[in-house]
């Protein structure tokens, strides 16, 4: 029976494993990193400056993102913008178009537009390779009427496919970060 | 008066004769003492059940005197003188025993002999349990030479051997074996002797076992195997390795594998050395190195892996007792498919309108984001005492780290950080007692239970899929094999397990609201941030599972299996907590907190035959699951990436019932034909619809030449054909988004749809050359897909955005030494 002595310590030694391993700490709370929860677009002309945001503050939750645009663009006429992506889960909010910048190669912001308001957008920046990137941008509008603006970050795009440069998202691959369509009244 | 005096008196003259006689003989036996009168009988019996052994050699050592056993096992040596003898006792079935005997006087003593001796290491650890537990239960094993032929793949990919077996496949590396339609926490894996707790709930989470440590792999289909555990509505898989004999040897062997679909191979190298006495030792280890996949048109990016491996183990294995110790370490590293991982439903819309992947780059070993990295640890401990005439009591104690870490395509400072990064701990204890001396009614009764604690890393930035928790259970059970007649036995059994979760969650509060939790589970919140509750749920569970069952041997080599079981699965962390988006399969996964255990009620017949040159199982059977845990789309949410489908684990009842069967036949005695089948239905009888991700019908046909005079030579032709699967749910859906060309649209995103079916046909040839003395070398050749065919499978997760494999040419050394 002397052999039956070593289940008792296996037993023994394994309940203190189980005690040592059961303290009871509270999971630190994580704020998600990646997410962009807001867009902010600044289209300047002259004194006139129009936001467009796109705001979804619970990020994968169920809550909708929310879009607001802040007036009615001018005719025929050519406006400035600036990208500006926030996550906002963490305060203070972190500045998500920095990191954008800094990998600008793997970048690629498009604008796609639906309806005669809009005559056309085009980009005034570059990444490192000399490709499109889209932070900044200008947009020309048409005549008086609406239109949609979708704006969309494509993350890795393969920049060098057909059309990729020119602004055409058909082609350009790689998976969406970010993407919000507005609607626009020009007067 | 006088009749009864006279008796009276009879008897005491007969107590006086007696008194005199038994003085008269103690006085001559003393008298005698030097005289060589005595007599040494006894009775040899089987150690194990106590029967009678017939035909046992005693011999006395260093004389010429030596009797046999008789039917009774009785044998009578007579004429001995006082002192001691020394004996040798031998039979044909046994190892023969020396034992000293003192004779002073007419000496008796019973021996017990070790019977069965070419069995025993079957007797021992072989899950001989395994066997009496599901005596019912329809079960089918795969040997070494199978194994082997996989030994650069996976468990999941060798199972498939089995008619009833299918994978669920995340590209050609993460196999999970799908057992009649189930998969994942329904199938329980047991490997040597241990129950995997590796994280099994993930549809992409493959076994994390290498297949080289298998030396056979048996499949119970159903949850007659109770031992393990009472939640395997779908099935137990047993993975044994190699028995140690018991001579005094050092043998093993090295399996070397190159295939050309992937530029790489593997290499696996075993030893093992024996003693006479029951002592081992054995060491194992494999590596495996492949770059990415082709199929038939295409590179499939990213698809590389790598495999190392190694086990150590030792131990005492004596008839009487005796104990192993085991240790294994797996870690892998497998990169998913590139143009798998998409951000948003228009790219899953872009991905199945395309006929090739959305990312094509040139052949390399790199594997990059996306992939996984996992590590398992696994450390056992057993014990066993067996107790002649009574039974054998096994004791094991073991311990599994799991870490799994999951790389994605991330921005900025958290490029090179995993997603997720979980360590999972499982301290398990169990005992059982076997009482298997009466051949006719064998019982067993054990108890087990386990802890568990999960921990995902807070340093991936990621909010964690599945949360802290830890998890204690117990279980007990009983199970009873008896003889009801010479051809049948009853088989019956019953387990109880108690699992208690305790978790700690975050929810968004957002979440927590449109889940309608803050109504029933308002109590559960310890804590308030932003925009997130930290929750502490606590779940206990009662779980109760059976089975019972006959098995008919009937003439003609023909067996009847009948088989009823009862299971209850609780339901696991990913069921209960889920809450995310889930990036290979563009869908917000959602848990639910109010989940039930699941309960199956299976119905299994089996009928088979073996015979020298035909033999065939047909295994139909009946599924009945009560709160069947399913997950499925509900509708769409709106994030900043666009939008996503919303999956939800709901509970539902569901029918599944199928037809199993395979056929070998010897056509001449070289040739041979093999043939297996599976069918199953599976319907959702709540919602009156197909269940999602059900194999198709298959059929897989073979040809085998062989020739052993020729260097067991080999040559074998199989073809594959896996039918459409034309049942499955409608889960199409609407999504609306802007184009270039044609502003915004509005697509019916069609994911439903198996893909159409296909049939690959595969050679398969191999020789052996004893070139050495006692070594043999094994060469094989094989060719998978050998039309180079174009195929995607309804169960294969990307088959969404590219072909599954194409032609593979393998080149295989086997060396046993």
């Amino acid at each position: 029976m002397k052999i039956l002595k070593y289940p008792f310590i296996a037993l023994l030694v394994s309940f203190s494993f189980m005690s040592c391993s059961s303290d009871d700490d509270t999971p630190e709370v994580i704020n998600e990193e990646e997410v962009i929860t807001t867009m902010n677009v600044t289209l300047t002309n002259g004194s006139q400056v129009i936001t467009l945001q796109s705001q979804d503050l619970d990020g994968d939750g169920p809550n909708d993102p929310v879009l607001t645009v802040s007036g009615n663009l001018a005719a025929n006429t050519t406006y400035s913008g600036v990208i500006e992506l926030l996550n906002e889960t963490e305060s203070p909010a972190e500045d998500v178009t920095e990191e954008v910048a800094d990998e600008n190669t793997d970048h690629q912001f498009f604008f796609i537009t639906g309806g005669s308001a809009i005559a056309s957008t085009s980009y005034s920046d570059t990444d490192d390779d000399g490709k499109p990137l889209g932070i900044d941008f200008s947009l020309v509008t048409g005549s008086a009427g609406t239109a949609s603006l979708t704006i969309t970050l494509i993350h890795q795009p393969d920049k060098d496919a057909s059309g990729v440069s020119d602004g055409d998202i058909t082609n350009a691959g790689g998976e969406t970060d970010f993407t919000a369509t507005y609607a626009i009244t020009v007067e | 008066m006088t009749t009864q005096s006279s008796s009276v008196l009879t008897y005491i003259f007969n107590m006086k004769k007696l008194f005199v006689t038994i003085i008269f003989v103690v006085i001559s036996m003393i008298a005698s003492a030097q005289k060589c009168s005595y007599t040494f009988k006894g009775k040899i019996t089987d150690y194990h059940d106590g029967s009678p052994l017939f035909g046992a050699l005693i011999q006395i050592i260093g004389t010429d005197v030596e009797v046999y056993s008789d039917f009774d096992g009785n044998f009578k040596i007579e004429n001995l003188c006082e002192g001691t003898i020394e004996l040798q006792i031998s039979h044909p079935e046994c190892d023969s025993i020396l034992k000293t005997i003192a004779i002073q006087g007419d000496t008796t003593e019973n021996i017990k002999l070790e019977h069965h001796l070419e069995e025993i290491g079957e007797v021992i650890v072989t899950d001989n349990h395994l066997k009496s537990t599901t005596n019912s239960g329809a079960e089918s094993t795969i040997s070494e030479k199978v194994i082997q032929q996989y030994s650069n793949g996976s468990i999941g990919d060798a199972l498939k051997e089995i008619s009833g077996i299918s994978s669920l496949n995340t590209g050609g590396s993460i196999v999970k074996p799908v057992v009649n339609g189930m998969h994942s926490s329904r199938v329980l894996i047991i490997n040597n002797g241990v129950r995997m707790q590796d994280q099994e709930w993930g549809v992409e989470h493959a076994p994390n076992v290498d297949i080289n440590t298998a030396s056979s792999i048996t499949v119970v289909k159903g949850a007659s195997a109770l031992r393990y555990g009472g939640d395997a509505v779908g099935g137990t898989i047993v993975i044994d390795g190699t028995q140690p004999l018991k001579a005094d040897s050092i043998y093993g062997k090295t399996v070397l594998t190159g295939v050309s679909n992937g530029r790489g191979g593997s290499i696996t190298s075993s030893i093992i050395s024996t003693k006479k006495s029951g002592w081992y030792a054995k060491g194992q280890g494999t590596f495996k190195y492949l770059g990415d996949y082709e199929a038939p048109d295409y590179i499939l990016s990213n698809t590389g892996s790598r495999e190392k491996d190694f086990s150590i183990g030792g131990g005492l294995r004596k008839l009487e007792y005796g104990f192993n110790t085991y240790y294994s370490y797996y870690n892998t590293q497998i990169g998913i498919l590139r143009a798998s991982h998409i951000g948003s439903v228009s790219d899953l819309v872009k991905a199945l309108e395309s006929n090739t992947p959305t990312v094509i780059n040139d052949f390399t070993y790199n594997i990059n984001a996306p992939y996984q990295d996992v590590t398992h640890h696994l450390a056992k401990f057993d014990f066993y005492r067996r107790f002649s005439e009574l039974g054998k009591l096994s004791f094991q104690y073991d311990f599994q780290k799991n870490n799994r870490k999951e790389y994605d395509i991330r921005r900025g400072d958290d490029k090179d950080k995993p997603s997720m990064d979980m360590v999972l701990n499982t301290h398990s204890l169990s005992t059982v007692f076997d009482f298997d001396a009466v051949q006719s009614n064998k019982f067993s009764i054990g108890i087990s239970g386990n802890y568990q604690k999960n921990t995902p890393n807070p340093e991936t930035g990621v909010r964690r899929l599945i949360p802290d928790y830890e998890q204690l259970n117990l279980g007990v059970f009983g199970s009873l094999d008896h003889q009801l007649s010479e051809n049948t036995i009853l088989d019956i059994g019953a387990r109880y397990d108690f699992n208690h979760i305790d978790a700690k969650k975050y929810y968004i509060t957002s979440r927590w609201v449109e889940r309608g939790y803050d109504e029933e589970f308002a109590d559960i919140i310890v804590d308030e941030y932003d925009t997130q509750l930290l929750t502490n749920p606590i779940f206990n569970f009662h779980n109760i599972s059976g089975t019972i069952g006959l098995k008919t041997v009937l003439k003609n080599n023909n067996n009847l299996l009948v088989n009823v079981s009862l299971a209850s699965r609780s339901p696991n962390a990913s069921e209960l907590f889920s809450d995310g988006l889930h990036h290979s399969a563009a869908i917000i996964e959602l848990g639910d907190l109010r989940m039930k255990q699941e309960v199956s009620k299976k119905l299994s017949l089996n009928y088979s035959k073996q015979s020298n040159n035909i033999s065939f199982d047909i295994n139909p059977y009946i599924n009945l699951i009560k709160d069947f845990i399913v997950l499925q789309p509900t509708g769409i949410e709106q994030t900043t990436r666009g939008a996503f489908p919303v999956w939800e684990y709901s509970q539902i009842n569901a029918l599944f019932t199928g037809i199993d069967a395979s056929l070998d036949y010897t056509i001449v005695p070289n040739l041979s034909f093999s043939s297996k089948a599976a069918y199953i239905y599976a319907q959702d009888t709540e919602n009156d619809r197909p269940i999602i991700d059900i194999p198709a019908t298959n059929w897989t046909n073979s040809i085998l030449f062989t020739r052993s005079d020729w260097n067991s030579f080999e040559a074998g032709l199989k073809y594959e054909t896996v039918f459409k699967q034309t049942r499955f749910p409608n889960n199409d859906f609407d999504i609306s988004y802007t184009t270039t060309t044609n502003g915004t649209i509005t697509k019916t995103v069609a994911l439903s749809e198996p893909p159409k079916g296909y049939g690959l046909l595969h050679f398969n040839t191999q020789c052996t050359f004893n070139w050495f003395k006692k070594s043999d070398l094994t060469v094989g050749f094989s060719i998978q897909n050998l039309l180079n065919t174009r195929y995607r499978d309804y169960l294969n997760r990307q088959r969404y955005y590219a072909d599954d494999l194409g032609r593979n040419f393998k080149v295989q050394l086997t060396f046993t030494y």
